[in-house]
């Protein structure tokens, strides 16, 4: 394709991308930088049906004036982003200074909001997307290998996980192991535990939000990587036969290597599925053992009776960073392979 | 024939036409909570419409649509139904008008204690109270020679009881899922204790002190005698708990009672359900709960004639004696002409042992959000009370610094 051509190709969509992506992802980038103006209280009386008290409320009056003025609020520049909600500099360098092993110090960063965040999240990519690629591409192999027949029904049984809503697919998983769902019951009768429960234990949390999301996301690597499987040539593997080469040797030398730039592919968009995870945290009520970067922001945004805009920004801005760093390698590679072929 | 005309347009409109407050203009939209009271009395309300156009959105989410709603110009809702803590942000925004002028010319048959005065102004009009408190089984109480509770550590002492007689595994429950909910509990066991979130005249957290340490250290113990799924619990959740028989006492809202004690689930639990006032905690004599109160507010940025229409329409209802005397047990209304049935016994009690509403202040909520996380490791195990509180007071700090109250 010409370039020219490319580029009128292309300019809807890229205008559009610019529109609702690009110009948005720049708002929430200054946001980040600003804090709320210091608020102007006042003592007042204030009467209820229980009675009469003197406390504190907002100036509105003083309050609107200085919003006037200055709409976007208190210039910060990274205070928001250092603050012991975010990266919390001054409080690792304060356990670093106090803490006498490196086991306390871990312990005392892992407290922290962001970094239990970014552990939790971190961990999730770390073993749902392999898990997935493989899981995938077992399914893809293995459906490749059933008669014509029963491919059709087989195919749609196994992307069902993807139809499912995520919030419905968690809900369903989080009352079957419910202490007196069926999961959950028949584990407390397995462990003879009457105290165990997987919705208590942070671990168990863990697992069973990683093995949700392997459950979730593998019909997308399968369905990715079946149609890929119709494309490899048949040639080849006839040679292969011919030359006694074994199921196994046949994969890994031939049709691995044809799929592998669809691998690349599915790496990429599961790497960023994960670690933007958040549906499976709000279908578990899993808030409380689990915290993903996602959460962080929605928690800013809806949680809190005040709308904290500023570090919801923070946080989004390292969001992208994060999965800009997940991406690097890929990227790269995927770069100097397009430069080679060229 | 004026007679007959008249007789007539009573049948056609029913009831209704008598209740019409001869609103012309304007329109109505309202956004409220979702439980049973509330509907009544957004009900009662639209009796009164007249002409006005009416529209009423109820929702469990409602905390989160109403600051962003009523920011916008013109704002999405002309009146929102508040309570003591989702009243604040309205205030801290400016996003509420004064309604002492539509009070004035329209409130009659509103009482004075309904008011909410801030600063001298009327800024909401209050017309149901609500509480936590205690609920008991009275047959499993009963049986095993337990007294009702009086106070949380004798509530822990019948739940250990009932536990070693075999009878429940899990005797106790009460709203602790992570986040709001189990922010709330803190917050009641900490004034329970007679805790004060703030020091004196500023913003500065106070709750990493012995009564924080205390607080924690009960909630504790009733979270081990709790379902171990507790911070997954709701107040839905608990009352499903309840109902299934699961449980023989429990901390639940008082406006929670109707659905509770209805004709649904099984008679002889619903039966042996009996209701009892607050407990205290830790030796002190003001309950460990809060009160609130529920009232509407105006939209501050929505013209002057829908806000008029829809002062009048709810106004009708904050002063409607039929409604509290139908709708009896459905909450404890603060309407004139309210007779207090066996359902409102929870909030009178905690009332006449002196419990404090719900602190109003501006940065509250920050608190609470904070709490609602950070003690969670803490009843898991994995904590320190010590190390709990003092990372709900740097969370809530950071969040203050942002917000600028500090």
């Amino acid at each position: 394709m010409p370039n020219k051509t490319f580029f009128w190709f292309f300019l809807p969509t890229g205008l559009a991308m610019i529109l609702f992506i690009g110009l948005p992802i720049i708002s929430t980038g200054i946001q980040s930088f600003y804090a709320q103006h210091d608020q102007v209280v006042k003592e007042v009386k204030k009467c209820d049906p229980f009675g009469c008290t003197v406390s504190i409320v907002v100036d509105n009056e003083e309050t609107s004036k200085i919003r006037e003025a200055k709409p976007l609020g208190k210039f910060n520049g990274f205070g928001t982003y250092t603050d012991r909600n975010h990266l919390a500099v001054d409080e690792i360098k304060k356990f670093w200074n106090e803490t006498e092993s490196f086991g306390a110090f871990v312990d005392q960063v892992t407290n922290l909001p962001f970094y239990k965040a970014l552990i939790f999240t971190l961990t999730y990519c770390l073993f749902v997307t392999p898990n997935v690629l493989l899981l995938g591409f077992i399914i893809a192999l293995s459906l490749n290998a059933v008669a014509r027949k029963i491919r059709g029904p087989l195919i749609f049984g196994t992307i069902l996980p993807m139809i499912v809503t995520p919030l419905v697919g968690s809900l369903v998983l989080f009352w079957m192991i419910d202490s007196q769902g069926i999961i959950g019951a028949n584990i407390q009768n397995l462990m003879n535990d009457p105290y165990l429960s997987l919705k208590s234990s942070k671990t168990l949390t863990w697992i069973t939000i990683i093995i949700y999301g392997i459950w979730h996301h593998s019909p997308f690597a399968f369905v990715v990587f079946y149609a890929a499987l119709q494309t490899v040539p048949q040639e080849p593997i006839e040679a292969a036969i011919i030359d006694g080469a074994s199921r196994f040797q046949r994969i890994k030398h031939i049709v691995l290597p044809h799929i592998y730039p669809v691998v690349t592919f599915v790496a990429l968009i599961s790497l960023m599925d994960n670690f933007r995870v958040f549906e499976p945290i709000i279908g578990f009520s899993a808030e409380g053992s689990a915290q993903s970067l996602s959460w962080l922001i929605y928690d800013n945004l809806v949680n809190e009776e005040v709308i904290l805009f500023g570090s919801a920004a923070a946080t989004s801005m390292m969001t992208i960073i994060g999965i800009a760093i997940l991406l690097a390698p890929v990227l790269i590679r995927t770069w100097k392979e397009f430069k080679t072929a060229r | 024939m004026r007679k007959i005309l008249v007789t007539l347009l009573f049948l056609l409109f029913g009831t209704s036409a008598f209740a019409d407050c001869n609103i012309k203009s304007g329109s109505i939209n309202i956004l409220a909570n979702d439980f049973p009271a509330l509907r009544t009395f957004v009900e009662t309300s639209k009796q009164c419409k007249g002409s006005a156009d009416f529209k009423v959105t109820h929702s469990s989410e409602h905390n989160k649509i109403a600051v962003p709603a009523l920011t916008a110009n013109p704002s999405e809702f002309s009146a929102r139904i508040a309570a003591n803590s989702s009243i604040v942000p309205l205030m801290n925004q400016d996003l509420i008008r004064p309604l002492d002028d539509l009070v004035k010319k329209y409130g009659k048959g509103i009482q004075d204690s309904q008011l909410i005065t801030i600063d001298g102004k009327v800024m909401a009009v209050a017309f149901m109270a609500n509480t936590q408190h205690l609920y008991y089984r009275e047959d499993v109480l009963k049986d095993l020679g337990i007294a009702i509770p009086k106070t949380y550590e004798e509530v822990v002492a019948a739940s250990e009881k009932i536990r070693a007689s075999g009878k429940m595994q899990y005797p106790y429950a009460a709203a602790y899922k992570a986040g709001w909910n189990l922010a709330e509990e803190f917050v009641n066991m900490f004034i329970g204790h007679g805790g004060e979130f703030f020091k004196s005249g500023s913003a500065e957290p106070n709750i990493n002190n012995a009564k924080g340490v205390a607080t924690l250290n009960m909630l504790k113990k009733l979270s081990e005698l709790s379902n171990p799924d507790y911070l997954t619990h709701d107040s839905e959740a608990i009352k499903v708990e309840w109902e299934s028989g699961n449980v023989a006492l429990m901390t639940l809202w008082a406006s929670r009672s109707g659905t509770l004690l209805d004709d649904e689930g099984d008679p002889n639990i619903t039966k042996a359900t009996k209701l009892t006032g607050p407990a205290t905690v830790g030796g002190g004599n003001i309950p460990a709960a809060t009160l609130w109160w529920d009232g509407f507010t105006l939209a501050k940025n929505r013209p002057d004639a829908d806000a008029e229409a829809t002062f009048r329409a709810l106004a009708h209802a904050a002063s409607n004696k039929k409604m509290v005397a139908d709708a009896a047990d459905q909450a404890v209304w603060l309407v004139e002409g309210f007779v207090p049935g066996p359902k409102s016994i929870g909030v009178i009690e905690a009332v006449k042992m002196g419990a404090k509403p719900y602190p109003m202040l501006p940065q509250m909520g920050l608190m609470h959000g904070a709490l609602g996380s950070e003690i969670v490791e803490f009843l898991q195990g994995k904590e320190s009370a010590e190390q709990a509180l003092k990372d709900v007071e740097a969370a809530y700090i950071s969040k203050a610094k942002e917000q600028g109250f500090l």
